[in-house]
């Protein structure tokens, strides 16, 4: 067991370093619009092979040898500085690596480097009204009319739909086959007429989630990942991305950190509160699941560089349940320390800006919003199914006779 | 980075899993635990023979020269079959040994200690949970020692107690000796009986160095409990899935009921994870001074928290069945009580790792 990193690791973090000197950018640069700002530095990250770091050069990736250490050290510095790394939304970081794995090259090329700069967005079209935890007896047609997909239903608590520019999605192609195997995975482009995005408001205030009709709606044939009626096992990769996302005790580290300060700065019995030997008490007790998070994703970032993944099998599957538990702990402690404040609602600006924990509207915003976690992707009872059926072998659930 | 373990020490492990499987499997534990007491000279020497008498104990001094990390694989393993004998005491007398004593006093008692030939144990808390070495209040002048130690474990099997002294320091005693009377608390684990030992101007020998030595020492115990801790809550988990698979109610087995499995899902994402901070605390003892004290701090209230947790529930999800002494789930929950009250309980335990976090 060794906790520091070989010479060659190090001597990569210091040149990454070096290059993330380069952060805040300076001079007329610093002028520009935020965004126009973190693409003009992304850009730079992948010409120096700092982001995209596995997705091949021709796709419009940093084009360099897999390594889970330099990603999990590119991953720390960049967090450790504010950087924009990698986009975290939903088209660089699932669909990206999903059409890598499962993608025909032509969609590769069209696909990728746009999705990677940032130029074209997607939203992820999964749940339906009257398909959720039950995925696989989703609805939504698209039937094979000569060259062309046409698609018909609805979609909804699609993240981010206003403003995307297509949907990685899953419909039924295959009506008469079984539950799972009618479905394919499709690519559909969302600015035609036959698409409505109706918005609908989330309870922290923003408007992220939406509708999503289709009514005749098209996509080329080509647009289909993988094979026809073999969505299902395309949706399982997506997913797998969607779990390494989640699963980072980066975010945890964060907000308990910020926990901390809070505590030092708000008052109880005319002392600061992280004098309350229970509030201190709560904080180390809390601390105890956040360092758990943070070793048992070293060990699981070894067995992944070693390729004994199967090892941690558990543990992996654990983490979202893990991850969205912890986080729901820190946020519970940190409302409570708002005190009174509690009873304030978040502004348009900590809507607006992702995750503001330095102004007690901030922490209201992350207190609602760490609801969110426990039902996007599989809520946590769906998680508890999976870690009993699959972790510990018990037996599947009782089926209701249809 | 290589955060796991290297092959040997999986070996070892294995090895330690496999003698507590066939050595002391649930029908001879239930008969060392009925018996109350506490130990059986066999297994000791199987310990002992597998040289985990002296796993810590440098080389020159007849040991395996290994680190805390082995002793936590070691104690994790022994939790797990929830071991009966005097390993906890003994390890922590010979590490205090090992950190305090004088070359002369190492010279006369390691070799000993490491090959189980002499039994150790570690004498440590007073009146009122006083576990710190700073509320030690017994004394020891010109080579007596005066004061009550409570809770030692495995008192009566000891040739030799460590014991700690007013100041911080520790102190060297024989049982054997005039001056030190014994009276069995009668511990609820009856894998490991505690007793009260009185010291009436007994024959001591201080050790050399004072209350970093003593600090120490209650980091490696804290450690070791902690891997117990992992130990006994991961066997109580497998033995209710065992259970859940088994039991049938309503004309299914009961692990089909989603409340019964969720509950068993949730007590495993629970302790699972923590695996890893079980090792993260020993390494940082061994190789990160700066984070080793508060490390082992954080590893001890969560897990003997979280493992006496999921002794409870494990005797609900048991049933009728669970509240019984036939059970054998009272045996691993009985050791998670012992787990969560030595050394601090998680509350006393979290107010150091506030305190050592600058809060
Ligand atoms: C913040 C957020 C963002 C989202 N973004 C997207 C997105 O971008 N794209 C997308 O497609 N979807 C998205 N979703 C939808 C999300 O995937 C679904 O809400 C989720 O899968 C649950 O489905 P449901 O809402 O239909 O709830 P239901 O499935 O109706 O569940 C209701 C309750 O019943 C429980 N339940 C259901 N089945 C079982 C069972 N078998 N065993 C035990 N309990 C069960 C659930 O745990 C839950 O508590 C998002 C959701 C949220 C909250």
């Amino acid at each position: 067991m060794n906790l520091r990193y070989s010479k060659e690791y190090d001597t990569y973090r210091q040149s990454l370093q070096e290059f993330l000197k380069g952060w805040p950018l300076q001079g007329d640069e610093a002028e520009l619009p935020k965004q126009k700002q973190e693409q003009l530095f992304r850009q730079r990250g992948v010409e120096a092979g700092y982001v995209y770091f596995a997705i091949p050069k021709e796709y419009g990736g940093a084009g360099q040898q897999p390594d889970v250490l330099k990603s999990a050290i590119i991953t720390e510095e960049y967090a450790r500085v504010g950087a924009p790394g990698n986009c975290v939304s939903q088209g660089p970081a699932l669909l990206a690596p999903t059409l890598i794995e499962f993608g025909t090259e032509e969609q590769k090329r069209e696909f990728v480097r746009p999705t990677l700069r940032g130029d074209l967005r997607w939203c992820q079209g999964y749940s339906e009204p009257g398909a959720g935890s039950d995925l696989a007896s989703l609805q939504c047609s698209a039937v094979l009319d000569g060259d062309e997909w046409v698609i018909n239903g609805q979609k909804i608590w699609t993240s981010n739909a206003q403003e995307a520019d297509y949907m990685f999605g899953l419909f039924r192609t295959e009506p008469k086959a079984s539950k799972h195997a009618g479905i394919s995975y499709l690519l559909v482009d969302l600015k035609q007429p036959e698409i409505e995005v109706r918005p609908l408001k989330q309870m922290t205030g923003a408007l992220d989630f939406n509708e999503v009709f289709f009514t005749d709606a098209r996509a080329p044939a080509g647009n289909i990942v993988g094979k026809r009626g073999e969505g299902w096992a395309v949706s399982r990769s997506t997913l797998k991305h969607e779990r390494n996302l989640i699963g980072n005790p980066n975010m945890m580290r964060a907000h308990f950190n910020s926990t901390i300060a809070l505590a030092r700065r708000s008052q109880r019995g005319g002392r600061p509160a992280i004098e309350d030997p229970l509030i201190r008490n709560r904080l180390a007790e809390i601390e105890g699941y956040v360092r758990t998070a943070e070793v048992s994703h070293l060990r699981q970032l070894t067995a992944e560089a070693k390729g004994e993944e199967l090892k941690v099998m558990l543990p992996m599957m654990m983490n979202k349940l893990y991850s969205t538990d912890t986080m729901q702990k820190i946020m519970t402690l940190a409302y409570d320390l708002l005190g009174a404040d509690g009873m304030l609602a978040p502004t348009a600006e900590d809507i607006a800006s992702y995750a503001r924990t330095h102004t007690s509207t901030g922490f209201v915003e992350q207190y609602i919003f760490s609801q969110g976690p426990a039902i996007a992707g599989g809520t946590t009872n769906i998680q508890l199914n999976i870690i009993g059926e699959r972790g510990l072998g018990l037996p599947r659930d009782l089926r209701v006779p249809k | 980075m290589n955060f796991d373990l290297t092959e040997e020490q999986e070996l070892l492990q294995e090895t330690v899993r496999g003698f507590v499987a066939n050595e002391c499997p649930p029908p001879r534990l239930r008969e060392i635990f009925d018996s109350g007491e506490g130990t059986d000279p066999a297994l000791w020497q199987g310990m002992a023979e597998m040289g985990l008498a002296g796993l810590m104990i440098p080389e020159e001094y007849g040991g395996a020269g290994m680190e805390l990390l082995e002793l936590a694989l070691v104690a994790e393993a022994l939790g797990s079959g929830v071991l009966p004998g005097p390993f906890l005491g003994h390890s922590l007398a010979a590490l205090a040994l090992m950190l305090a004593g004088s070359d002369v006093q190492k010279r006369q008692w390691l070799p000993r200690l490491a090959t189980g030939d002499v039994i150790g144990t570690y004498a440590v808390a007073e009146e009122d949970s006083q576990w710190e070495p700073s509320e030690w209040s017994v004394t020891e002048r010109a080579g007596k020692l005066n004061g009550t130690k409570l809770y030692v474990p495995h008192a009566d099997i000891a040739d030799l107690i460590v014991v700690g002294c007013s100041g911080g320091g520790l102190a060297l005693v024989e049982r054997e000796t005039r001056g030190v009377s014994l009276e069995n608390m009668q511990g609820i684990d009856r894998t490991r009986p505690i007793f009260k030992i009185v010291f009436d101007a007994a024959d001591a020998e201080a050790l050399e160095s004072g209350e970093a030595a003593s600090q120490r020492v209650r980091d490696a115990a804290l450690v070791l409990l902690a891997a117990d801790s992992f130990g006994v809550a991961s066997s109580l988990i497998r033995m209710s899935v065992d259970y859940a698979k088994t039991r049938e109610q309503f004309g299914t087995i009961i692990g089909q009921f989603q409340s019964v499995k969720h509950q068993l899902a949730r007590l495993s994402t629970d302790i699972e994870p923590t695996r890893a901070l079980v090792w993260y605390a020993a390494h940082a003892f061994d190789h990160l001074p700066e984070d080793a004290e508060r490390a082992a701090a954080i590893v001890n209230s969560h897990l003997t928290d979280r493992a006496m947790h999921t002794a409870r529930e494990s005797v609900e999800l048991h049933g009728g069945l669970g509240f019984t002494w036939e059970c054998d789930v009272q045996m691993w929950y009985k050791r998670a009580m012992f787990n969560r009250s030595a050394f601090g309980t998680p509350d006393v335990v979290r107010g150091r790792v506030a305190t050592l976090g600058g809060w």
